[in-house]
């Protein structure tokens, strides 16, 4: 891709902030369409179910080096990561508790005096170990953006409403069990400045801690059957179908609350080196005296 | 168990982050002035040796007599409760600051580090890497992570020591002097 043009995306990646008819204009004559980034990310599909089929292994983290997200061009190491053994602290997660998150924190539609506007909904699920385990009492962030695609963010210069009564931003510590549940409203899709009619898919980002700090990340759960998936070059970062699935929240009625919100269920596994499970008995019950 | 379950991908931080993770003395482990304290400071440059403005990072570490500490109170800085870990986002120049104090090794002659978690804008899943201390020679010559690299990259996981007694320790995401960052599988 020319140079002036990751330039002008690093510089800002949303539609200007003019009239609203203007985001309707083509943005610069030399600007990418959908189908040309359609055709990478096919490409880039295509190569890596050939590598598969010849007995590759199944990619199950996005790819750092992903043309198609411009942004991702200049910000990837070209070197390989390096092999480390994680040494004492690294096998340690930092402790929250419920001294550093309110209860009502986990409630985004009640932070201000009235009622959001859009599709009131609850996301719930647990947050596991790669054996399984609960990953009992820990930290989980999200933020997104209101029912009509617009963040509470200086940069968000989408022509969309903000809503008052929304600010997009839960926290909550996980139960025994490793559980979680936000009510929320459920997010719009909003544009972005990757290439001209550029879409993202509706998302909840979420940032989670597990009980070792390897174990750290960030990621963005999805809503099923949603038509920008083939189209979104951050999801596609995820060239394999089964890994990308695991971001995708599933419909569950049982999670459904009559007369109140439609329900959906998102559980997250965080894996990485793992200190002995004695171990971590021992640090959890010394948690609990915090 | 022997069935382990597939880990979740990550997905970048996106540009919207800044209303949501940072809080309050999110940077400060310590306040600053507090006896011990120092300050930690670097740059995160792109690919093209630009600033990036729109980078957040964690830094992970034991307090000063290397002991791993495992307290809560991270989110609500009580100014005398040192959790171990903080937040900070860089400015719209790249830089990055947190208040902080020297970490101790962690076992008799075991190199210092701090550990980090680094998230950005185009920055497709979060990146680990580590802080050593410049000190203490010996121990940096035995560290085998360090070992495992030759000179050039073993030096960007090193920080420099300010004359006021603090670190300065930048991140170059690619290229030249292109910082070592870590799998841990
Ligand atoms: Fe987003």
């Amino acid at each position: 891709m020319p140079e002036d043009i990751t330039a002008e995306l690093e510089s800002e990646e949303l539609v200007p902030p003019a009239e609203p008819k203007a985001a309707h204009q083509p943005l610069d004559k030399a600007i990418e369409s959908q189908a040309d980034l359609s055709a990478e990310i096919s490409a880039i599909g295509e190569a890596y179910r050939r590598a598969l089929k010849d007995g590759g292994q199944p990619e199950i983290q996005p790819r750092l080096d992903y043309p198609p997200y411009r942004s991702s061009i200049l910000r990837h190491p070209t070197k390989s990561l390096q092999h480390a053994d994680p040494e004492t602290i690294e096998l340690y997660s930092p402790a929250f508790g419920h001294q550093d998150v309110h209860a009502l924190e986990s409630d985004l539609t009640i932070q201000h005096n009235g009622e959001p506007l859009g599709e009131r909904i609850i996301v719930s699920g647990k947050v596991l170990d790669g054996d399984g385990r609960p990953v009992a009492g820990q930290l989980v962030e999200i933020w997104q953006a209101n029912s009509s695609g617009r963040y509470i963010h200086k940069r968000d210069q989408h022509p969309a409403p903000i809503d008052p009564n929304f600010t997009g931003i839960g926290r909550c510590i996980t139960g025994p069990d490793g559980s979680y549940r936000f009510t929320t409203i459920k997010p719009g899709a909003y544009p972005w400045k990757n290439h001209l009619n550029a879409w993202r898919p509706a998302h909840i980002h979420f940032s989670l801690f597990g009980t070792e700090f390897t174990q750290r990340i960030i990621t963005q759960m999805y809503f099923p059957g949603d038509q920008l998936f083939p189209l979104d070059p951050i999801y596609q970062t995820i060239v394999d179908q089964d890994a990308r699935d695991r971001l995708v929240a599933t419909y569950d009625h049982s999670i459904t609350e009559p007369e109140w919100a439609l329900g959906y269920n998102w559980d997250i596994v965080l894996t990485g080196p793992k200190r002995t499970w004695t171990e971590n008995e021992a640090l959890g019950a010394a948690g609990d005296e915090e | 168990m022997s069935t382990k379950l597939v880990p979740t991908p990550g997905q970048t931080v996106g540009p919207f982050y800044g209303y949501a993770l940072p809080f309050e003395k999110d940077n400060e482990l310590l306040p600053p002035g507090f006896p011990g304290s120092i300050r930690l400071q670097g740059t995160v440059y792109d690919g093209a040796g630009h600033t990036i403005p729109d980078a957040i990072l964690e830094i992970w570490q034991p307090d000063a007599d290397g002991k791993i500490v495992q307290r809560t109170g991270s989110l609500v800085r009580d100014g005398y409760t040192f959790t171990g870990w903080g937040r900070g986002a860089v400015g719209n120049s790249g830089v990055f600051t947190f208040t902080t104090v020297n970490p101790g090794p962690t076992k008799p002659g075991a190199a210092p580090f701090i550990s980090v978690a680094l998230f950005a804008r185009g920055l497709t899943n979060r990146l680990f890497t580590r802080i050593y201390l410049p000190e203490d020679t010996e121990a940096l010559a035995n560290d085998p992570l360090l070992g495992s690299l030759d000179p050039e990259r073993r030096k960007t996981l090193i920080a420099r020591r300010d004359p006021d007694g603090g670190l300065t320790w930048d991140i170059r995401l690619q290229g030249e002097g292109e910082t070592v960052f870590l799998d841990f599988q």
